[in-house]
């Protein structure tokens, strides 16, 4: 047992702490730092423009992307090499936010499910950030229940072999930046419900697709609403057979949840640091007995989190590939955020309430408490990640069906039961 | 970077658990519980031959002379199987306060006996109600004579030796306190076995009437010393417990997986389902947690004090919430006699207060941190 790296990782860590130190945006380093939850925290210039920079220069020097193959734009690095990028790239590292999804998972999903040519022209720019992509899965009907989704694709009827899409997606990161969508639609409603779908990719910018921003509970607006209204796609941007839309979904959700997972914070550390300068009755907060009885609580949650992680690298390292119990990352993690903001607030008394430029470092505490719902809701709810600990790594029975083995159209829905 | 044992470790695991589950088998664990001895001393002499006693012991005191890394695995396998022996009485506490403060003749004395199991060692610390504390020491030592009495002490009606925590010198507060070698079969001890939650393992009072009491370690040390190896203790309990939620999980999973009721498996059922799943989150954290402490534990680091709070604050309620669990996914059925379930619950509650209570252990967690932050600013 040890936190060592291995003659060939320490060389690795070496070449990649040079070439950032050389290389990375110093001059946004403070802003960076000193980013409040849930903002990236830059004011001195555009934040996308910063992240696009940074992306660039990085793909440029072989380090985009890396444990992708380099005909695509990638490094051919080995997992761990990636996880030792990740630590020293550090606070930089939250300039990639525009390209997690594409990277994280539309690109795996091209790479398994498209065709070389595609790959070809799809991959690189991917990598270098010069084009983002967004996910288009959810939808009003089909949240948890994905399967359930209804945006339908039907071929054109004029014989060129086009789909013709109608429908609406929701909760879309990123798709106001976004030049390409990876799009599941349900092409056979004929057929029970995971074998009607069907998955492609498109431009952002064909005719027919229109991005509205969602405005969310906590008054930010990183999602989005996207409609289809006889939108055109060539067949050969499907990926997958017609029905085998599911299949390929999951190659995209497996690598969702393992890159939502892995280094969350739980912010500990904050609060810790907080609860040192805060004062309870004119005593420091962390002298409080109730006080210290939580924050122990919340550290071996903390503590329990990333040495979890670290077993994770572990296995990563002998070759293992991660699998469904990584989603106890987000489960614990979500869930702990939030009960983390609420404690903070109390501390702060009656002014927790208040979120403005006096609150406890920048109102870092109220932004969490407000965000934190939809971390518990957004790649897989808490209930859905129980569902997988349980029937993946416990091995319990799915629950008992009633929309299996019955066509789509048939299935009782919110407006017909 | 490598947070995992090695595949000869993990092979020693897989022997004490066969052996364990050979040896130590419901009747053997339930003897205390139905009134016969609460110790296997014919399962503890099993362990001692097989070197899983003094496997953290060096060879020239009749140990093995592996690592502590092995005796972690060693505290899983006794936890998951409940077994009925004073481990860690005599190894995590006896055992390692000779090996830190011993003087060369204590050490030949007795970390031998206790290597074999022949011998089984003990700590006596607390006197009464309470969080045990330096001011509430008043067990005595003049003259080489030790007075006073010590309550609970685990093992103290089958133990032959205790380290006992005793008041004697000018000192004052913590340093008022200094380590004794008690031979309990000697004169001047009395010892009464309590009555207690767990049954599987036993409790005693003990009363000492000028005991003959040789010092371990400095005059005014023992706080320092006992603070020390309770951490050290805290580690490897804290894999006994992990080892114990494992197994309270694991009989919680296969009994949904068997029990029908409304038609199905009670398992498919998601209240059932969730609150496994929320089980196994808790053992992973902790165990996770456990591996950051034999890590440290092993390589003697800094962060021993900080890993061995955050081992011990996670396992004590991962091990108290899958074995509360593990008798609700039975429902009735877990809260009979015949089943082992209780015997679990018993034993998740013992060990919670063992070495001292959870909100103890969740205040030194965060004086330690305050001291990590200070040291680092």
């Amino acid at each position: 047992m040890d936190f060592e790296d291995t003659p060939e990782e320490a060389a690795f860590r070496a070449e990649a702490r040079a070439w950032i130190d050389a290389n990375a945006p110093k001059h946004l380093e403070a802003e960076l730092k000193r980013a409040g939850f849930a903002s990236s925290g830059i004011d001195s210039e555009d934040p996308m423009e910063a992240s696009k920079a940074w992306q660039k220069k990085k793909a440029e020097a072989g380090w985009a992307c890396l444990h992708w193959p380099k005909e695509y734009g990638g490094a051919a690095r080995t997992p761990i090499e990636r996880v030792i990028w990740g630590q020293e790239e550090g606070v930089y590292g939250s300039l990639s936010s525009p390209f997690i999804i594409g990277h994280g998972m539309c690109g795996p999903t091209v790479m398994d499910w498209a065709s070389e040519e595609h790959k070809r022209r799809l991959l690189p720019p991917l990598a270098s950030g010069e084009e983002i992509w967004c996910q288009l899965f959810s939808e009003p009907a089909g949240g948890s229940d994905l399967a359930g989704l209804r945006t339908s694709a039907v071929k054109a009827d004029d014989g060129s072999g086009d789909w013709i899409i109608n429908g609406q997606k929701i909760w879309t990161s990123g798709a106001q930046h976004s030049q390409w969508g990876l799009l599941i639609t349900r092409t056979n409603p004929d057929a029970p419900k995971h074998k009607g779908l069907t998955m492609f990719f498109l431009s952002m910018s064909t005719p027919g697709v229109e991005v509205r921003p969602i405005k969310q509970a906590n008054g930010q607006s990183g999602f989005n609403e996207v409609y289809f209204t006889d939108v055109r796609i060539p067949d050969d941007q499907r990926l997958g057979a017609v029905g085998q839309g599911w299949e390929v979904s999951l190659t995209t959700l497996m690598n969702e949840r393992l890159s939502i997972g892995s280094g969350m914070s739980t912010g500990f550390p904050e609060l810790f640091e907080f609860c040192l300068s805060a004062e309870i009755d004119g005593q420091p907060a962390v002298d409080d007995a109730s006080v210290r009885s939580r924050l122990a609580q919340f550290a071996v949650k903390q503590s329990g989190l990333k040495y979890t992680g670290m077993r994770a690298i572990t296995a990563l390292s002998k070759g293992q590939t991660p699998g469904p119990e990584n989603s106890i990352g987000k489960l614990v993690a979500g869930a702990t955020m939030q009960e983390l903001a609420m404690f903070a607030l109390d501390i702060q008394g009656q002014s927790g309430a208040i979120q403005d430029e006096s609150s406890p470092m920048n109102a870092r505490f109220q932004q969490m408490l407000l965000r934190s719902p939809a971390t518990r809701i957004e790649g897989g709810s808490d209930e859905i990640l129980r569902n997988i600990i349980g029937e993946r790594v416990l091995g319990l029975p799915g629950d008992i069906r009633v929309d299996k083995d019955v066509a789509f159209r048939d299935i009782p829905t919110s407006g017909r039961k | 970077m490598n947070l995992d044992f090695s595949d000869d470790q993990k092979q020693l695991q897989d022997q004490i658990r066969r052996f364990l589950s050979e040896k130590c088998t419901p009747a053997v664990v339930r003897s205390g519980l139905e009134g016969g001895a609460p110790f296997s001393r014919e399962l503890y002499r099993g362990l001692g031959e097989m070197g899983v006693l003094g496997v953290a012991i060096p060879e020239a005191y009749g140990g093995v002379g592996l690592s502590h890394l092995e005796l972690c695995l060693a505290a899983e396998e006794l936890g998951r199987a409940l077994a009925p022996v004073p481990v860690a009485s005599s190894i995590y506490l006896a055992a390692e306060f000779l090996l830190q403060a011993g003087t060369e003749a204590q050490k030949a004395a007795w970390l031998p006996r206790l290597a074999s199991g022949e011998a089984v060692g003990t700590f006596a610390f607390v006197e009464g109600q309470g969080r045990m504390t330096a001011d509430k020491v008043a067990a005595s030592v003049r003259d080489g004579r030790l007075s006073g009495a010590k309550s609970p002490v685990a093992d103290g009606d089958i133990a032959d030796l205790a380290i006992v925590a005793a008041r004697s010198g000018a000192g004052r507060g913590e340093q008022a306190v200094s380590l004794f070698v008690v031979d309990l079969n000697g004169p001047g001890v009395t010892r009464e076995t309590l009555t207690s939650i767990d049954p599987t393992r036993s409790q005693a009072h003990l009363a000492f009437d000028g005991a003959p009491a040789e010092r371990l370690g400095g005059e005014g040390e023992g706080w320092a010393i006992a603070s020390q190896v309770m951490d050290r203790a805290a580690i490897l309990m804290a894999f006994e417990q992990v080892g114990g939620a494992d197994r309270a999980l694991e009989m919680a999973r296969d009994y949904a997986l068997d029990r029908m009721a409304f038609g199905r498996q009670i398992g498919s059922f998601q209240a059932i389902k969730h609150m496994l799943a929320d089980m196994y989150v808790s053992a992973t954290l902790a165990r996770s947690n456990c591996y950051y402490g034999a890590w440290a534990l092993a390589s003697g680091s800094s962060e021993l004090p900080v890993a061995a709070a955050t081992a011990r604050v996670s396992a004590t309620q991962a091990f108290q919430h899958c074995a509360k669990n593990n008798i609700q996914v039975h429902g009735g059925m877990g809260f009979t006699w015949a089943f082992d379930c209780h015997l679990f619950y018993r034993r998740s509650n013992a060990l919670a207060l063992a070495l001292g209570s959870l909100w103890t252990w969740e205040d030194m967690l965060i004086t330690r941190l305050q001291g990590a932050n200070t040291q680092a600013a």
